[in-house]
């Protein structure tokens, strides 16, 4: 089935001149040389954290951004007072179901974080433009994290900042999730808290897959969830590996807090019977079948008019 | 980062239209799968100190030459002799090379205290040029010390008091010449290079001529054994003018000459756009290309061609040769070879190329018909070494507007050419001999040639032998965009569109032939294997 939008973009695509309306083509028979890149994770984002962009990023997140999340996706706040003492800087790592994350969480982390806070957003994606590029800089403070390859460069960029009294918000799954379910959290967030010597604040974020998710096609308002944890610290001698799993645990616990109680959810965490984010295994295809039940497709919806009921 | 050398595209589907002159404006055509696109190299790195290496080869001959300065005393008659403005093209930004040579000449004859100097601007039978342009080629300050003294001068061929004979070569060819040069202490000729034409023994013996001496080189038969004429040692042409440049030496004309080498650097950074090849524009060259074809498809040709013609190029110097006449043109001739040589492996069926709207005989004019013929068939094509680079019997494609225009006051017996000439026949031999005589020696043309502004009653003839190698080679000629009328006068065929015109070529190169672009500008020579 084709929809409205692609039809559109077809007939765009369609409508605009070719070359030299638009950039060339690249015989495949030419040898291209590797250009140098100034954007994705080599994009220079510090001109993001000087002074006055910091001043009217700050007007924009409690002016702008923060009565809009209000109004459009208003957030309950859980856990706050658990980051009353927690150290500053910090790396917040929650749960990533929709591009609505990024403000939604920007705008309500506790005030002594919330202006001094970078946040990691993906090289390939945000910053695969220039006009992009500066635009997620200068609104979000975000800072290229790349997410296909490892690169020394970005994760460099980040401990720096952590360093010089910076804290980042970032999506240890790497992405959107795809469909409502969590995905196993990257290692690389354990890495750089070891390296900066920082804790990390795992934080869940409800309502957003349902008001945004990666494959809606429309956004729907709708009421949203965050609920703050403790701050995390890595143990002498923990293994990265090991630290990266606890944080998804706590996670998934907070997650959990906030399906059932905080008294629920710290039994079965001491038992270990916390359900995970990431959903029951998949054996076979009638799981696949039945875990994707809510995305069956339905009937078209038929309009009627006038209405008869 | 080292300019890059020529290179042949093999065109695939992700292959870009490639771009062609279109006479005042341009086209871009897609090409077919599997066509090869020649580009030519990228423009050299220009010398560091011009004025210094003037000097330097001045006083550092090479060949059987003294120094200049050894050469110069008080009462000698020293002529300088320099290329007119076909040469370079488009014409360069100010200061003109040949003004940056002659001025130092001048300054080491004026320390030798020479005063009997005469400048003669090598015309052949070209026009003369009008005083603004004799100022661009030499700047102010020579114009003014010379032309009001009489010692500006632009050679005259039809003037028998300042012809000379000096006899004839082994194979009979007369040699006459510019009287003044010839019976000077020290003849000075000041070249502009730019393609390997030119220069070497042709310079004197080609552009100091009579009427007289020049018909025994260009004609058709010299022509069509030219092959090609931009290749020296291949071309009868230029042995021609090479046995009539000894017999000037032999006769006792002590020449010192001056080569200078260009790099291909031909377009201001507002034309970047033809200098690059079309995956490599940016969005600067894309809409530099935008916007330059479209204000100059939307106005009058007159208009355009005034735009194009005040075009004045940044060409940057890349030798200077100077001392015994053959030994230079060795220099030069690798010099220029060095900036334009394409290696390329092979003949093609078909051969397309785009026609600017200059060629070397219309500058700050208009490109006729005969122009383009001349410059297709004639420059273009011969810008080979080896072998063409279409086969015998393949077609040519030429994409310009060729239209019935043409300047009265510059090419005035183009015009009879076109109406009487053509329309009788089309065949170079049959034109040379029922028509030549009568034009060249026409009292008319002759008065307007040597009062006005006017080319040579014979020149259209010349031009025509220009192509008749190519007519000789080709099985069919067609003009892309070309008007109709115009250019079934001409003998060709045209076409309105490139799949027309492939279509067309189909019928004498048979099914599913090859092709092969010679991409200009800047220029570029072929090296065919």
């Amino acid at each position: 089935m084709e929809y409205k939008t692609d039809r559109i973009k077809k007939a765009l695509s369609s409508s605009v001149p070719g070359f030299p309306f638009k950039a060339p083509t690249w015989p495949t028979t030419v040898s291209r040389k590797p250009k140098h890149s100034r954007l994705g994770a080599d994009y220079d984002t510090e001109w993001s954290r000087k002074y006055p962009v910091r001043m009217v990023r700050a007007l924009f997140l409690d002016g702008v951004a923060r009565p809009l999340i209000k109004a459009l996706i208003p957030p309950t706040v859980f856990g706050e007072d658990r980051l009353k003492d927690a150290p500053v800087p910090a790396i917040f790592a929650a749960n990533h179901s929709s591009h609505l994350d990024t403000p939604l969480l920007a705008s309500h982390i506790p005030l002594r974080y919330r202006h001094k806070t970078v946040i990691g957003a993906g090289a390939d994606y945000f910053f695969d433009r220039t006009w992009k590029a500066a635009l997620w800089s200068g609104l979000a403070a975000a800072i290229p994290i790349e997410r296909t390859r490892v690169n020394r460069k970005s994760s460099e960029l980040a401990e720096s900042l952590l360093k010089e009294g910076w804290s980042l918000i970032i999506f240890p799954e790497g992405g959107r999730t795809p469909d409502g379910f969590g995905q196993s959290f990257k290692a690389g967030i354990a890495q750089l808290a070891k390296k900066a010597d920082v804790p990390v604040i795992p934080v869940y974020i409800k309502g957003t897959y349902d008001a945004l998710g990666k494959n809606s096609r429309a956004f729907k308002p709708g009421p949203t969830s965050i609920n703050f944890g403790l701050p995390l610290f890595m143990d002498a001698g923990e293994d990265v590996r090991i630290f990266a799993h606890r944080i998804q645990q706590s996670v998934d616990q907070l997650s959990y807090e906030l399906e059932t109680d905080w008294w629920t959810a710290r039994k079965a965490a001491a038992v270990g019977m916390t359900p995970e984010l990431t959903g029951p295994e998949i054996k076979g295809w009638m799981d696949e079948w039945r875990r994707t039940k809510s995305k069956a497709t339905k009937g078209p919806s038929i309009s009627r008019w006038p209405k008869t009921d | 980062m080292s300019p890059r050398p020529g290179f042949i595209l093999d065109v695939d589907k992700s292959t870009p239209p490639s771009l062609f002159w279109h006479g005042e404006g341009f086209r871009l055509e897609k090409l077919p799968v599997g066509s090869r696109v020649i580009y030519p190299p990228e423009a050299l790195d220009p010398l560091k100190d011009p004025l210094g290496t003037i000097a330097q080869a001045l006083e550092h001959p090479v060949g059987d030459s003294s120094p200049l300065s050894s050469l110069l005393f008080a009462d000698m008659r020293l002529t300088i002799a320099f290329d007119d403005l076909s040469l370079p093209l488009p014409s360069m930004q100010s200061p003109d090379i040949r003004q940056m040579v002659i001025e130092q000449i001048l300054d080491l004859a004026a320390a030798k205290g020479v005063d009997d100097v005469v400048l003669v601007a090598a015309l052949a039978l070209h026009r003369r040029m009008t005083e603004s342009e004799l100022r661009h080629i030499l700047g102010d300050r020579i114009f003014d010390s010379f032309n009001k003294m009489g010692r500006l001068t632009q050679h005259d061929a039809e003037d028998p008091s300042n012809l000379i004979h000096l006899g004839l070569t082994d194979k009979g060819e007369d040699v006459e010449i510019n009287k003044r040069a010839a019976t000077s202490d020290l003849l000075v000729y000041v070249n502009v290079n730019l393609v390997s034409m030119d220069g070497g023994h042709k310079s004197v013996a080609t552009g100091l001529a009579s009427y007289k001496s020049l018909r025994h080189h260009h004609n058709v038969k010299t022509m069509v054994h030219s092959k090609s004429f931009m290749d020296r040692h291949n071309s009868q042409l230029h042995s021609s003018n090479w046995r009539m440049g000894r017999l000037i030496k032999e006769a006792g004309v002590k020449i010192f000459q001056v080569e200078t080498t260009l790099n291909t650097n031909t377009f201001p950074d507002s034309f970047s756009f033809l200098q690059k090849r079309e995956w490599e524009w940016n969005l600067k060259d894309r809409t530099g290309f935008i916007a330059a074809s479209t204000a100059l498809g939307k106005t009058p040709p007159w208009l355009s061609r005034k735009i194009l013609h005040s075009i004045r190029s940044p060409y940057q110097l890349t030798g200077v040769t100077a001392g015994e006449v053959e030994a230079v043109h060795d220099i030069t001739i690798e010099n220029i070879y060095k900036q334009q040589l394409v290696e390329v492996r092979g003949q093609t069926d078909i051969l397309t190329m785009g026609l600017p709207y200059i060629g070397p005989y219309n500058v700050n004019s208009i490109m006729n018909p005969i122009l383009v013929y001349c410059l297709g068939l004639g420059y273009f094509f011969n810008m080979y070494k080896g072998m063409p680079l279409v086969r015998k019997g393949g077609v040519l494609i030429l994409s310009h507007p060729t239209r019935r225009e043409f300047d009265p006051t510059f090419h005035p017996s183009y015009i009879d050419f076109f109406d009487n000439v053509l329309a009788d026949t089309t065949d170079p031999l049959e034109i040379e001999s029922k028509y030549e005589s009568a034009f060249a020696t026409d009292p008319w043309y002759i008065h307007l040639y040597k009062t006005g502004h006017a080319y040579h009653g014979v020149h259209p003839f010349y031009m025509w032998y220009w192509g008749a190698h190519a007519l000789d080679h080709l099985g069919a000629v067609i003009i892309l965009g070309g008007d109709p009328k115009t250019v079934h006068r001409l003998g060709f065929m045209s076409a309105s569109t490139m799949s027309d015109a492939l279509e067309m070529a189909q019928s004498f190169v048979g099914p599913d032939p090859s092709l092969t672009h010679l991409h200009s500008p800047p220029l570029l020579m072929a090296d065919v294997k």
